[in-house]
Order: C-alpha cells, then structure tokens, then sequence
C-alpha cells in the first residue's frame, strides 16, 4: 500500500466559540495537484495555516509521508522545512533585498553557506525570468514579481509539497497570469500541491482534485470535469451560479 | 489614504475664506519668510524690552545672570557636564539592548513561554509604576546599606542602574508596540520557511519594527539627557549638583543657568532632530501609500 503524501484524518478546528473546520478528511497523493475552492469565511486559509502547522488543529491527524505531524513533541520547525507555503500578501520582508528574502532560511534555518545559498537562489530566479531583480527591495517589485519570488523563496528549501493561499486574490488582473504560470511549472515539474484559490478557470485547468469547502467542511470533491460540470451538491451548485454570474468561469 | 494637507503649505497665506489658492509662486514664498522674520524680530525686541525695563530686572541679573559669577562657576558645572554625558551614553546603550531583550521576550507566543513571558510583564509594570527618583534613592542608598560582600557600593553605579532599569520598563513598551504593528503575515512568512521564533523576531519582525518606533526611540533619548541629573540626590557631582553647591555657598543662581545652557546645547538639537526623522519618515510613508 502506498501512503498518501499527505492526508488529513477528521481535522477540527475552532476559533473560540465559532467552529472554522469540521472533520476534514482529505487525502493528496504525491505529484498531485488539490485545489480547495468555497466561499470567503468558508476556512479554507485555516486549513492551509493547519498543515504547515502555523494554526494548531483541535482534533484528528495530519500525516505527512505516513507521520502524524500534529502529534504532540513534533518538531514544527522541522516539518516547516519539506514544505512551502505562500500567502496573500505580505510575503516578503520588505527590509530585505530579493537575494536576502529567499536566502535567508536556507542560510539560517539550512546552514547553507551564503556563497551556496545565492548561487541557488540566482539560478531559481533566472528560470523565472527574475534575474533583474535580485538586488531591488520587494516595494521597488510589481505585485507580481513579489508573488512569484515568493514563490521561489519557499522552493529554495527544496520542499515536495506546496501550499499557496489565492496568491492571486490581491493582484491586479493583468498580473495574474504570469503567477499562475509559476504554479502551472511546478505541476509540470511533479509538484505536489494544495491551492486554495478564487481563480475557478485556472482551477479547473491544473487541479487533478477539487475539494468545495462549506462552512468548514468538505461538502464535496473529486475531478474538476465532475465538480465544475455536475456538482451533486445544491450548496456546490449555488457557489458555481454566483461565480458565473460574476462571470469569473 | 484620506487627504492631508503638506506641512509645508500651512504658513503660506490665507486659504480659510478665499478660493482655493493657486500654486504659491516665488516672490510668495519670498514674501512669507520676509514677513516671518520680520515679525520674530519685532516680539524679540518687545519682550525684551519689556523684560529688561521692569522694575525686578536688576535682582533678577544679579541672581541668575551675573557675569563674574558664571566664570566663576561654569569649569566646575562644565566637568560635572561632562559627567553626565558620560552616564547619558553609557546608560542610553545598556537600556537600548536590555529594553529590546525584554521586548522581545515578551513578544515570545506559546504555553511554554508563559513563564518569561509573566516575568517581562510583571518587570515591565512594576518599574513604570514606580518614580525615578525613589528608584534611584532606593538603590543608591539602600543596596550599598546592606553591606552585602562582594556586591558595588558607588552610588553612581546603583544610580546608573536605577535610571537604566527604570528607562529599560518604558522603552521596552516602545520596542513591543513596534513589534505589534509588523504585519502577522510577516511572523508567518518567516515561521513557516522554518524559522524559530526567536530567528523571526531577530531577522524579521525586529528590523522593522525599530524603523516604526525610531521617533519614540528618540523623544526617550531626549528625556534620558535631562533625567540622569537626577543622580545628584545620590550625592553625584553632576553639573546641577555642581550649581547647588554653588549656590548654597554664594546665594548666587547662575550656576543653574550655565547647567541649563548646557542641557539645551544637547538636547535642543537632539529634538530637532526627532522632529526632522520623524517628519521625513512620515513623508515618505505617504508618498509610497500614494
Ligand atoms: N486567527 C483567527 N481568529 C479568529 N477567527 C479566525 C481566525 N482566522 C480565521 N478566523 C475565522 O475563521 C473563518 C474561516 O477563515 P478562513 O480565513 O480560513 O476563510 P477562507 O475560506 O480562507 O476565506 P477567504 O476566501 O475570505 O480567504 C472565518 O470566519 C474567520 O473569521
Ligand atoms: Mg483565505
């Protein structure tokens, strides 16, 4: 039996009184691409921040290659190391040039000699497209070129799964592509991904599985073709229409 | 961003009932500065003539301003001055690194922290809940009474200690409320590429959070110039100890005019300077918002 990559076992969470997550089951096996789509509030940001273990979870398991990584006395530092995530905005320090923003951890986290570290860093940013910007400070970037070195500084870990929070949300439209474009690279590289994201086209595009998360639950998943087309769930149904009728699929 | 006047426009002419001013041309702004001088020299003028014509003004330079008395007493005020610049600079660093320690350590999240945590918390309340001056009296005079073997006994040292640990509460609070306003994302950007806590705050959140807060940093810098005279109720020939001695023995209060003087040489440029800092920071930051 092959173990998934990464698999969550009846996750709850709750933020004081309000219940964010309700046992979450769900399975990414590796190389597999999961995109997790639900209206805003819907916990889908919660369930991202769960398994990089920057939330604490309430109940249920986490296991990542086989290894519950919410038991208790896990090193969070260490499980932090084999993957990336990427947020919104803010990801960059803003105090830092693009060359020290995706050297850091693996000079101070890795031990990786600095020489080492930007020697990696400048080929991650040559192959995409960023080599210009190694020395500038993340304000002088575009909204898209601090996404994408971004995303290049959670790869200079060498990580195996990905977790990217609707980088795009925050960007304006014509910027959006050239994100995604990255993310469709690391598929083809054999990335395991989670992503949740507003972005149904490029969803349904790259996703191997989509989850539609209601109310903190996984109402319903299975292949794009299946969801997007015929979605078994009224709440599924509802979501898509609104999404339609804003014309964003 | 909601909309603000520049600073710089203030001065620059009636706007209140008129229709909105056209771009102030040269000979305008010429004529502002022309106007403003004039009018400083004219209240100058005034209020000295009004000063130095009043009937006290005679006893007035006699006790305060008296020539021959200031070189009497300024080579003594100057070295206790300089004394003070001394336990100003030697303070301003321990207080600099200790304060942003416990800043730091009251920054620390999780259970297992509570401990340090409580500590920095009750550390922190209990010396902003105490004065200075009581603080210093109670180590300077009480610690060496207690005779304890291997422990200082200079007054100037426990002065020093009480100014530093009770400048240390408050400019911790400064440190934290600089770290609080670093954007979460930030401290999650940086722990989840594996960072500790303790390498985030270091590398991430502290950076810039010292940029936030240099402004306050530096009113408490102004304040710590002018408060270390307090040590002279230790006894401590500072400059305003120096005045006292002085005018307890002449009856003659120019001495405490020479140490004022030499207060304002320091700290009159040191708040300009905030001033300066902290308006081109807030310039700044608007035209990057903008
Ligand atoms: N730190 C927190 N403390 C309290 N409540 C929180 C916290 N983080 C999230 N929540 C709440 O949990 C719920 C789910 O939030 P979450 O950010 O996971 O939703 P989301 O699906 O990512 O939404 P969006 O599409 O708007 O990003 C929301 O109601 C939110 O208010
Ligand atoms: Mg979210």
């Amino acid at each position: 039996m092959s173990t998934a990559k990464l698999e969550l076992q009846n996750v709850s969470k709750a933020f004081d009184d309000k219940q964010v997550l309700r046992d979450v089951d769900l399975a990414v096996d590796h190389h597999e691409v999961v995109c997790l789509i639900g209206s805003s509030g819907s916990g889908k940001s919660t369930m991202l921040k769960c398994i990089n273990l920057l939330v604490p979870i309430d109940s249920g398991a986490i296991l990542l290659d086989g290894a519950d990584i919410a038991a208790p006395g896990v090193n969070a530092n260490q499980v932090r190391e084999e993957m990336g995530i990427v947020f919104q905005a803010f990801n960059l320090f803003p105090h830092m040039t693009v060359l020290d923003n995706i050297t850091l951890s693996p000079r101070k986290v890795h031990g990786v000699k600095r020489r080492v570290a930007e020697e990696t860093a400048r080929e991650l940013l040559a192959g995409f497209g960023l080599s210009d910007k190694v020395d500038e400070y993340p304000d002088r970037l575009s909204g898209g070129e601090q996404q994408r070195v971004a995303v290049i500084r959670a790869l200079a870990t060498e990580p195996d799964l990905m977790l990217f929070d609707e980088v795009t949300s925050a960007l304006d439209p014509e910027l959006v592509a050239e994100v995604l474009n990255v993310i469709r690279a690391l598929k083809d590289d054999g990335m395991t991904m989670v992503i949740a994201t507003h972005e149904m086209g490029f969803a349904r595009d790259v996703a191997d599985q989509v989850c539609f998360l209601d109310e903190g639950r996984i109402l319903e998943h299975g292949p794009p073709g299946q969801i997007f087309s015929s979605p078994s769930e009224a709440r599924t149904q509802q979501f898509l229409q609104r999404i339609i009728d804003a014309g964003r699929l | 961003m909601e909309e603000q006047t520049p600073i710089e426009e203030v001065g620059g002419g009636p706007s209140l009932f008129g229709p909105p001013r056209a771009p102030r041309r040269r000979e305008e702004g010429a004529r502002a500065a022309l106007i403003a001088f004039a009018s400083s020299v004219l209240f100058i003028v005034v209020a000295l003539w009004a000063i130095l014509s009043s009937d006290a003004w005679p006893a007035v330079q006699r006790q305060f301003f008296n020539w021959s008395n200031f070189v009497e007493v300024f080579p003594d005020v100057l070295s206790g001055f300089w004394l003070d610049i001394r336990m100003f600079v030697v303070a301003e660093i321990i207080i600099l690194i200790l304060s942003l320690v416990i800043a730091m350590i009251r920054s620390l999240r999780g259970p297992a922290f509570f401990p340090l945590r409580a500590l920095a918390v009750i550390f922190i309340d209990l010396i902003r809940g105490i004065p200075v001056i009581l603080l210093i009296l109670l180590l300077g005079f009480g610690i060496p009474a207690l005779q304890l073997p291997g422990v200082p006994t200079g007054a100037l040292f426990w002065g020093l200690t009480a100014l530093i640990i009770s400048y240390s509460a408050y400019t911790a609070e400064v440190y934290r409320a600089g770290i609080e306003s670093v954007h979460e994302s930030q401290r999650m950007s940086a722990r989840s590429l594996g960072l500790t806590q303790g390498q985030a705050l270091w590398h991430v959140i502290v950076p810039q959070a010292i940029r936030n807060v240099i402004p306050a940093l530096l009113n408490g810098l102004v304040s710590l110039q002018k408060d270390v005279a307090l040590v002279l109720v230790l006894g401590i020939r500072e400059a305003v100890r120096e005045a006292d001695i002085y005018a307890a023995k002449t009856f003659n209060y120019t001495g405490y005019i020479a140490a004022a003087l030499l207060f304002l040489l320091i700290s009159v440029p040191v708040a300009r300077f905030a001033d300066w800092y902290t308006n081109r920071d807030r310039r700044r930051k608007q035209s990057v918002s903008t």
